[in-house]
């Protein structure tokens, strides 16, 4: 009997212990629908995440699995699009914007039970800033070559100090993971800080601030959290979150496969489907009792972009001659009146997505630019451009260049996505109406990424890029002419045109602005230069399509990535009507 | 009348063998069909009707909305539903009556003859999908016609590609024996262990991008063809080893005949038979090694169709599960294979009555 007894307080130690911390926990109240602890959730992946390491890690399922292990400074949330408190309390900005003071959350705990203070974040971003670990947050740091200083003022006040002001600073935070020192710093000071956290590490190993902690990772078939009881939100009535005790993800790799298990019951959570299988799981919502969401225009943009690259000269003699054709902006802006978007709308998303002008979609309410017009098709006002360009058609309708040589090129297009396939095809049968003969090329993924990033052994590409953020500040990379995804010239030391030059010089001027109506003026005209310039042809963003059982509660699906779980700490089970 | 050689002569048909039965009328028929696809076919293979995406085969009607019976069949206009692009209706007010011989898209017969006019068709707005549409609205039917003329070609091209060079090197060692067979035979060996199924991945992965499709194409057929002559190789060395000590070789041989001539004249001849044999076995191994290659997306791209990379689209969940005339193309090699081996059966029990 007194073993009963003392085995009983043992095991209410923890949850004693959880609820006398409540009290003095500076805990965050959320907003969302008070919801009924208890269930677990299947979340199905295309691939297993590579590590839990947040560190270092690259890829989207990773991101996914550990932003419920760990947790940020301050975050965006995926529904408003706008910047929250999470760790940090509140913040402040010094006059000149360059400052930037946050109030810690005091009283918090990883999900081991050790407390958090300024030194984890003191930590944490010194593990990001050093360029031995080679963390891809470094970058975000690192503001015009100089990097983001930071000190602790006292237990729970840290101050970064940024080169410049810098507009975009508070979503810097979202998704740099406070690290837990007393569990890292020792294989950060032996230089292994890389190698920490694998799928192979015991589960108890690893920790953080997230709504749920590591129960056991089943490498290449699924990983299964439990709910962390030290986490810090509690919803309108008091209750902790999250409310599920556990939230598993599986290994499924293809989305049909993904279909059929979601409709059998075995997952949830259905996110990523395409338009045909949204239209082929519609009619059964209501006998399969799930729920299918059109979320609307997504951050993904897709594409027709030609070759521009200058190092081709010399080494692909074939490419160099059609670069001709490419780099006359009535060339590129002809093709872009030829195709049929709302074909592309309607045949290959069934109307699930949005004709573009520019990058930027529609879905993206704060920078999208609505004055700026989609390209209608119009064959005419395409023959005129090519016509004041020096082509003319012989008796076959064949466009020929100025030269006399018929205008044909291959169009590259990674063979694991049927979407840019079907675009593909349609962009085909467009151009021919104007006597362009181009050719479908299906290329495996990474051969690809190999042809387009690498040799530059490709004429023109349809491919998609997915922004990660809402904000500008992420197209830096693709836009500026140094940028190092600056897709359609790459490795340009200067900008090769005027417009290039004042690209540039606006993507610098809007990550300075701190006034948004300011730094809105200023994309504005980054899109008009896009639209009328066509150094990617923008094609269409497609609506984000989602799926989940209709009895669970506050599932609201974002256009910003990890589309349906984001607020994976609110999901709850309605319990059963009667009960 | 000049009498049969006797390598022909096994050919003929008599009481005691087996006639050629409905499978060479099939395939002749089938093939002609395929060859005049362009006249046969209501549309060109690369036609696209946007506003019908994923159509049903369109329903021929003897009987209209008010009940009325005609003689002639006609067709109804149908429009998609403005938000389910599934859902098909028909406007009874609207119809079109079948008609033979109009214009439409222009077509090319043998790259010799070009023509606007059509088998049968129905005049616009009205569509006659016999097949349904894939999901550019693309007529099914007459992309499987096209389509045909890729897959068999493939596997006729690449048949005869083997069967050649099977009856040059299998004759060679046959008829020079010692370690020029030795040699000719473990190469033929070596063809026959290759797994040609990846031979075929890494040709298509190594070549350029800038090549056309047709290209492309043709270059794996020539690959399918070169890696299938081991066996009828080694088939034909066996026939050449036999008959090269016939008497009437023999007696050539003792006036003075050549190696050369004897192989010509007397002894390939002899051959003709088993390598027919063989072509009616390969030609459908060939067909399907092109439609294999086709669905994994290895062959003819778009827009060209095949009866390949047509039924690859019925590798989707959703095309699998909602268009069922997606599948269609997967049927239509099915008779063709039949027929080649009925065709082959038939050649060997000849042969085999012959001897």
């Amino acid at each position: 009997m007194r073993l009963v007894l003392l085995w009983c307080v043992t095991a209410l130690l923890p949850f004693l212990a959880g609820s006398q911390a409540v009290a003095q926990e500076d805990l965050l109240r959320t907003t969302s629908d008070p919801g009924v602890r208890g269930g677990k959730l299947v979340i199905a992946q295309r691939s297993e995440p590579r590590t839990f390491n947040p560190v270092v890690a690259i890829d989207q399922n990773s991101y996914g699995v550990n932003a419920r292990l760990q947790a940020d400074l301050i975050h965006i949330n995926r529904a408003t699009q706008k910047t929250e408190p999470a760790l940090a309390k509140s913040w402040s900005v010094s006059k000149d914007g360059t400052q930037f003071t946050l109030k810690l959350r005091r009283g918090l705990r990883f999900s081991d039970g050790q407390p958090f203070d300024a030194d984890d974040v003191l930590f944490s971003f010194k593990v990001y800033l050093d360029e031995q670990v080679h963390s891809s947050q470094r970058d975000l740091l690192i503001i015009s070559g100089k990097r983001v200083k930071v000190e602790k003022l006292d237990a729970y006040t840290v101050r970064f100090t940024f080169p410049s002001p810098y507009a975009p600073v508070e979503r810097v935070f979202d998704g740099l993971a406070i690290l837990p020192r007393h569990l890292l710093e020792k294989d950060y000071q032996a230089g292994k800080i890389g190698q920490a956290w694998t799928l192979n590490t015991p589960p108890e190993k690893i920790v953080g601030l997230g709504a749920f902690r590591l129960k056991q990772a089943v490498p290449g078939d699924r990983i299964v959290l439990e709910r962390n009881p030290y986490y810090w939100k509690i919803d309108s009535k008091g209750q902790r979150l999250p409310y599920l005790d556990e939230l598993t993800f599986v290994v499924v790799p293809t989305q049909d496969a993904q279909v059929i298990r979601f409709q059998a019951g075995d997952s949830q959570i259905i996110s990523g489907l395409s338009a045909d299988n949204y239209a082929a799981l519609e009619p059964e919502q209501k006998t399969r009792h799930f729920k299918l969401y059109d979320a609307g225009p997504g951050l993904e943009y897709n594409f027709l972009m030609f070759n521009m690259n200058s190092d081709v000269e010399g080494r692909l003699p074939e490419i160099t001659r059609k670069q001709k054709w490419f780099l006359d902006v009535r060339f590129r802006q002809a093709v872009s009146l030829a195709i049929d978007r709302s074909g592309i709308v309607r045949l290959v998303y069934r109307n699930r997505a949005a004709a573009l002008a520019t990058h930027v979609s529609p879905g993206n309410k704060a920078w999208f630019d609505s004055s700026v017009p989609v390209p209608v098709r119009s064959l005419p006002h395409a023959r005129e451009l090519l016509k004041a360009a020096g082509f003319s058609w012989n008796a076959d309708n064949t466009l020929l260049d100025s030269s006399g040589q018929p205008v044909e090129f291959s169009i590259m297009v990674s063979s694991s996505s049927a979407q840019r396939n079907q675009i593909a095809t349609l962009v085909q049968a467009d151009l021919k109406a104007i006597g362009i003969s181009a050719h479908v090329v299906p290329i495996e993924g990474r051969s690809a990424n190999d042809r387009l990033l690498n040799t530059h052994d490709y004429e023109a590409i349809v491919m998609g890029l997915v922004s990660g953020d809402a904000d500008p500040a992420p197209d830096l990379n693709i836009l500026e002419s140094n940028g190092q995804t600056h897709l359609w010239h790459l490795g340009e030391k200067t900008p090769a045109t005027p417009w290039e030059a004042e690209l540039d010089q606006l993507m610098q001027k809007q990550l300075v602005t701190l006034n948004y109506q300011q730094r809105k003026q200023i994309y504005d005209r980054v899109q008009e230069i896009l639209a009328q310039q066509l150094p990617m042809i923008y094609l269409v963003s497609p609506n984000i399509l989602v799926g989940a059982q209709e009895n669970l509660g506050n599932f609201h699906p974002a256009i910003i990535e990890q589309y349906t779980f984001w607020n994976a700490e609110e999901l709850f089970w309605h319990p059963p009507a009667g009960k | 009348m000049k009498p049969l050689t006797p390598a022909f002569s096994g050919l003929r048909s008599t009481n005691s063998v087996p006639r050629f039965t409905w499978a060479v009328w099939f395939l002749l028929a089938i093939h002609a069909m395929v060859a005049l696809a362009g006249f046969v076919a209501p549309y060109s293979f690369e036609t696209q009707d946007r506003e019908h995406p994923y159509a049903r085969p369109t329903r021929l009607h003897f009987v209209d909305c008010s009940g009325k019976f005609h003689f002639h069949p006609f067709v109804y206009v149908t429009k998609a539903a403005e938000n389910d692009l599934n859902d098909y209706q028909q406007d009874c007010a609207q119809t079109a009556g079948i008609e033979f011989f109009p214009h439409g898209d222009s077509y090319t017969i043998l790259g010799m003859f070009s023509s606007t006019r059509h088998l049968f068709g129905v005049r616009a707005p009205a569509n006659l999908f016999l097949m349904g549409t894939d999901g550019f609205g693309r007529d099914q039917f007459s992309r499987l016609l096209y389509g045909g003329q890729v897959s068999l070609f493939a596997g006729f091209v690449a048949a005869a590609f083997s069967v050649i060079a099977g009856l040059l090197l299998g004759g060679i060692a046959g008829m020079y024996g010692g370690t020029v067979d030795d040699v000719a035979m473990r190469f033929a060996e070596f063809f026959i262990a290759v797994p040609w199924f990846y031979l075929l991945i890494a040709v298509r992965a190594f070549l350029p991008l800038q090549i056309s499709p047709i290209t492309a194409f043709l270059l794996v057929v020539a690959v399918i063809g070169l890696v299938g002559w081991g066996r009828p190789a080694r088939l034909v060395r066996g026939v050449i080893l036999s008959a090269r000590e016939r008497n009437f070789v023999l007696a050539a041989r003792g006036f003075g005949a050549s190696n050369a001539y004897l192989l010509r004249r007397h002894l390939m001849p002899l051959t003709f038979r088993v390598l027919l044999t063989q072509m009616a076995v390969l030609i459908p191994q060939f067909i399907l090694a092109e439609v294999i290659l086709s669905f994994l997306g290895l062959g003819i791209g778009e827009p060209f169709p095949s009866w390949g990379n047509m039924l690859a689209q019925a590798q989707q969940y959703h095309v699998l599960v909602s268009y069922w005339w997606m599948l269609l193309p997967g049927l239509a090699p099915v008779p063709v294979f039949l027929a080649y081996h009925s065709l082959a059966e038939t050649l060997q029990e000849r042969i085999k009555s012959n001897i």
